[in-house]
């Protein structure tokens, strides 16, 4: 088991986490699994692929990609399917999936605790599955919340009382190629000035956990 | 640092590298089109072989998995630009590659094939008639749930893989129906093929504690068997605690068995 320190991310004034842990539990069965923990937020990914598809979901020139968002408490409901739909378009995008035709990839993500910035945590744990699956990925990617709170200033991975107090929490998914946005959502309403405000303070703490992603990565592998 | 401007390949060998890197090719950077190649140091660029976890892509190679980047020269010149890089990745997944020995479970017979089941994303499929001295009229006797130690024949993307237990002369060197006992288990892909290297210093050091029979499927799959099942789960221990344990850790949990 490792547990690594990881500095919050962004010079941006952040009243966020100070500091939060991530670790590699070794799970048996799945092909990849991490829980890193923003603050109190942690899931947990599993990563089942490629494997065997069943029948009318097989696609002949590339893998299909199936999400799971468990929720901490009770079944899955419609936020659980929006968000996998987000998060499944997220992962298509970086996938290679050409390599692996007729086949299935499964993430299954389980909500260990939810503080805030969840989606963005989902997307820092998958791409820490994917990672460990060795999947063939084009790039990295990761999540970054931001919310502007009632004063205009941004918030950086925000807790979940400050998502409730901000007028609008954005969450964006950034690869590492050329820090460019892959996906985003949001709640709340905000001028496209603020969004813009968001977005480069978001590409700078990509920065942040993409070194975070290589520090974990060259951990696991200073030990073979 | 990632990705962005990427890095020469050859200062990254040995180092972790992670998806989105990109390795320029020296080739690239030092092509002078103006002056003609004289001497050694233009010898002609050697042919590059893009490995596992790597692809190619406008200003050299892409990488797609994470992992140690490894390089092996071209065979001839050291000045030759070519050799082969790869990606030394630590997986669990099994994604079969043509040539590949794997140890296969038997899930079905239909017709003259037999169902595989070698951990990829397909079963793979084995010929009855593949097998040392098999013919028409003389079947393999192989049972369902049989282990078979066998090669990869066919083996790409958009194909079902398809398993030989003989070689191109007809011979079985080796490969057929693993036979009564043993134990299977299995371990990452990592940990197999450092098993299977040339002079592996857990085998050698393994093969001084008691004789044992070993399988090594390139599928991460390993059957162990030796004189009694004692003995085999202490081999089944030890080199399923290798991944995680450090030489000197390995050497001292091999002394203490020998002391016993």
């Amino acid at each position: 088991m490792v547990l690594l320190p990881r500095p919050t991310p962004g010079p941006v004034p952040s009243a966020g986490p100070s500091s939060s842990l991530s670790r590699c539990p070794r799970i048996p069965s799945p092909g990849g699994t991490l829980s890193p923990l923003p603050g109190d937020t942690s899931v947990l990914a599993g990563l089942y692929g490629p494997a065997e598809v069943k029948g009318s979901r097989e696609s002949p020139d590339g893998a299909t990609v199936e999400v799971l968002l468990r929720p901490k408490v009770g079944l899955p409901g419609v936020a659980e399917r929006s968000r996998e739909q987000l998060l499944r378009r997220t992962f298509e995008a970086v996938l290679l999936g050409s390599l692996h035709p007729r086949t299935s990839i499964t993430v299954v993500l389980q909500v260990l605790s939810d503080a805030g910035s969840l989606l963005a945590c989902c997307l820092n744990a998958a791409c820490m599955g994917l990672l460990d699956a060795g999947l063939p990925l084009s790039s990295l990617f990761c999540g970054v919340t931001c919310a502007l709170d009632p004063h205009g200033d941004i918030i950086l991975d925000p807790t979940a009382r400050q998502e409730q107090e901000a007028h609008a929490v954005l969450t964006f998914a950034i690869d590492s190629a050329q820090r460019k946005v892959l996906a985003t959502t949001t709640r709340g309403s905000c001028s496209a000035e603020e969004m813009q405000r968001c977005l480069v303070a978001a590409q700078r703490a990509a920065d942040t956990i993409f070194q975070f992603y290589r520090d974990c990565v060259q951990r696991k592998y200073s030990k073979s | 640092m990632a990705g962005g401007g990427g890095a020469p390949a050859e200062s990254r060998v040995g180092q972790v590298v992670l998806p989105g890197d990109v390795l320029l090719l020296p080739a690239y950077d030092e092509q002078d089109t103006e002056r003609l190649p004289l001497g050694t140091s233009a010898a002609p660029r050697g042919r590059l072989l893009c490995g596992p976890g790597l692809r190619r892509c406008a200003g050299g190679l892409l990488v797609t998995k994470c992992g140690l980047l490894r390089h092996r020269r071209a065979g001839d010149g050291a000045a030759a630009a070519g050799g082969a890089y790869w990606v030394d990745s630590q997986q669990k997944r099994y994604v079969p590659v043509k040539g590949d020995h794997v140890i296969g479970i038997v899930t079905g017979k239909v017709g003259d094939v037999f169902r595989l089941d070698v951990g990829g994303s397909e079963q793979a499929s084995l010929s009855y008639l593949a097998f040392e001295g098999a013919t028409k009229r003389n079947r393999p006797n192989v049972q369902v749930g049989d282990l078979i130690y066998g090669q990869f024949l066919v083996a790409n993307k958009d194909m079902e893989p398809e398993m030989v237990c003989i070689d191109s002369s007809g011979r079985a060197s080796g490969m057929g129906v693993i036979g009564q006992d043993g134990f299977l288990f299995k371990v990452s892909l990592g940990l197999i093929r450092k098993l299977l290297a040339p002079k592996c210093e857990i085998i050698q050091e393994l093969s001084q504690l008691y004789p044992f029979e070993l399988v090594l499927g390139m599928n991460g799959r390993i059957w162990v068997k030796a004189k009694t099942v004692q003995q085999t789960l202490i081999i089944v221990n030890i080199l399923e605690a290798c991944e995680y344990m450090t030489a000197e850790q390995r050497k001292q949990a091999l002394a203490k068995l020998s002391g016993n």
